[in-house]
């Protein structure tokens, strides 16, 4: 087998062509494949776990095509990035649909009240959360910040779309976060795992930074 | 806190860009994978294609040219145009769309919509609405279909309360009485639909200056607002459009 740079977990949830093509972009060099094996999973240097449409369906697919272990097992031991539902389902349990998620971090995934939420300007806030949000980087006792912010000004921009946020049960993972109009995790980050809820392969220069840290990233 | 999105309109036919006045009268404004490159380069917060092209001859024609941005440009696409079943949608994602956008067909059979929100999530399910003002019904503004030729009988606040229930994860808001005019959105009806649903609202017809974005913002309520013209024939960039609204108080993403 050809050597795997990257394996963009593929669970046949939604479109990963965004993804695969914003690596290549910021990778060329790099082998990135896009695969439901998980023998390619366990070779490959670096796991992407990426994720749309709702979380008890991107469950159930995962588990029909036998990735839940390597996915896990690569959470534990590679450089590793959720994106979105990705993030989400590293988690106990979701809101979405009461499901359980894959349990790698302790804590929660929770829906916006979509009721009675307001900005500062006193507008109503629209549910799913869509556009571009500012993303402020927790220190969270890093010094200096974490290889996946390098380049990346604090209060950077980058795309969202969801309904539901992580919370999770030790705050010290939080390496990022955002508002609306409360205060949520936005980002993880523990040894070699990184994880966003928003979309770096959709957030022009700011999330194609991040791929290119977490492509030369050495945890 | 979030930012209100400009998001530049190509509507496409023929693999060119072209922009007509209350969809008759098109002009050619450019090749369109230029053209998305130059906006993204501006600063444009997403690009919305539409294509309108009758004859599904022309159809691979878009696909190709979804794909040749999709590897080019990296803010979200949002395509519509001729959609017409599941198959399609899912067409068009993998061509690297990232919403496709739905308008007949939701009218004629809405549980396409429903199908397709479930199958793909409804962040990427966007419904357009195209709506006109009337004065023979018991309701403001009319839902019309087939590019503005065929009224529905449809209340269009009604309408939009009925898509979001399905499953529709955005609506892309068309007044065809304002579209291509140049005299601002209507924003009485953005605002109605704004107020009914929870989910973002994309106000669409009529840009024809800054003022008009900032009072679809500020006015209509609308999350996210879409132009043309304006941008097409380098009146005005993205950029400008952006520092105007931020002086007028509108948070965006410069």
């Amino acid at each position: 087998m050809k050597k795997i740079d990257i394996a963009v977990v593929d669970y046949g949830m939604g479109n990963l062509r965004s993804v695969s093509k914003a690596l290549e972009h910021v990778a060329p060099s790099k082998n990135v494949l896009v695969t439901s094996n998980p023998v390619a999973i366990a070779n490959a240097e670096r796991v992407v776990f990426p994720g749309q449409g709702a979380m008890p369906d991107c469950i159930r697919e995962l588990d029909a095509r036998g990735l839940r272990e390597a996915v896990i097992h690569a959470a534990k031991i590679k450089p590793f990035l959720g994106i979105c539902i990705g993030l989400q389902m590293l988690f106990e349990h979701s809101e979405e649909g009461d499901s359980a998620g894959l349990g790698v971090f302790k804590g929660n995934v929770k829906r916006f009240a979509a009721v009675d939420m307001h900005d500062a300007n006193g507008e109503k806030l629209k549910v799913p959360h869509m556009g571009w949000n500012q993303v402020y980087q927790s220190q969270h006792k890093q010094t200096p910040p974490h290889a996946l912010w390098q380049g990346i000004e604090d209060g950077a921009r980058f795309y969202y779309v969801h309904s539901y946020y992580v919370v999770p049960e030790d705050d010290d993972i939080t390496s990022g976060y955002s508002e609306y109009p409360s205060r949520f995790t936005s980002a993880i980050a523990k040894d070699n795992l990184f994880a966003v809820q928003f979309h770096p392969e959709k957030s022009a220069n700011a999330g194609l930074q991040m791929l290119s840290n977490f492509v030369n990233w050495l945890p | 806190m979030l930012a209100k999105r400009i998001i530049p309109c190509l509507d496409v036919t023929n693999g060119r860009v072209v922009k007509g006045v209350n969809f008759l009268e098109l002009r050619d404004a450019g090749d369109p994978v230029e053209i998305a490159k130059r906006y993204d380069e501006q600063g444009a917060d997403e690009l919305t294609f539409l294509d309108i092209t009758a004859s599904s001859d022309d159809r691979g024609l878009l696909l190709h040219i979804i794909e040749e941005v999709a590897s080019q440009v990296f803010i979200p696409l949002t395509v519509g145009g001729g959609v017409r079943e599941v198959e399609d949608v899912r067409r068009l994602l993998n061509a690297g769309a990232d919403k496709v956008s739905i308008n007949t067909t939701a009218v004629l059979n809405p549980k396409m919509v429903q199908d397709a929100a479930a199958r793909f999530g409804s962040q990427c399910i966007v419904v357009a609405i195209d709506a006109k003002k009337v004065d023979n019904q018991p309701f403001e503004w009319e839902v019309f279909t087939h590019g503005g030729r065929k009224a529905t009988g449809l209340d269009a606040v009604k309408w939009a309360e009925y898509m979001v229930s399905l499953g529709a994860g955005e609506l892309l808001i068309t007044s065809m009485d304002r579209d291509g005019t140049k005299i601002g959105f209507n924003n009485p009806l953005n605002h109605a639909i704004s107020e009914a649903v929870d989910v973002p609202i994309i106000a669409s017809g009529g840009a024809g200056n800054l003022q008009h974005l900032v009072d679809g913002v500020k006015i209509g309520g609308a999350d996210a607002v879409l132009a043309a013209s304006i941008f097409h024939y380098g009146e005005y960039t993205v950029q400008q459009a952006k520092e105007y609204m931020k002086i007028n108080g509108i948070e965006v993403r410069l």
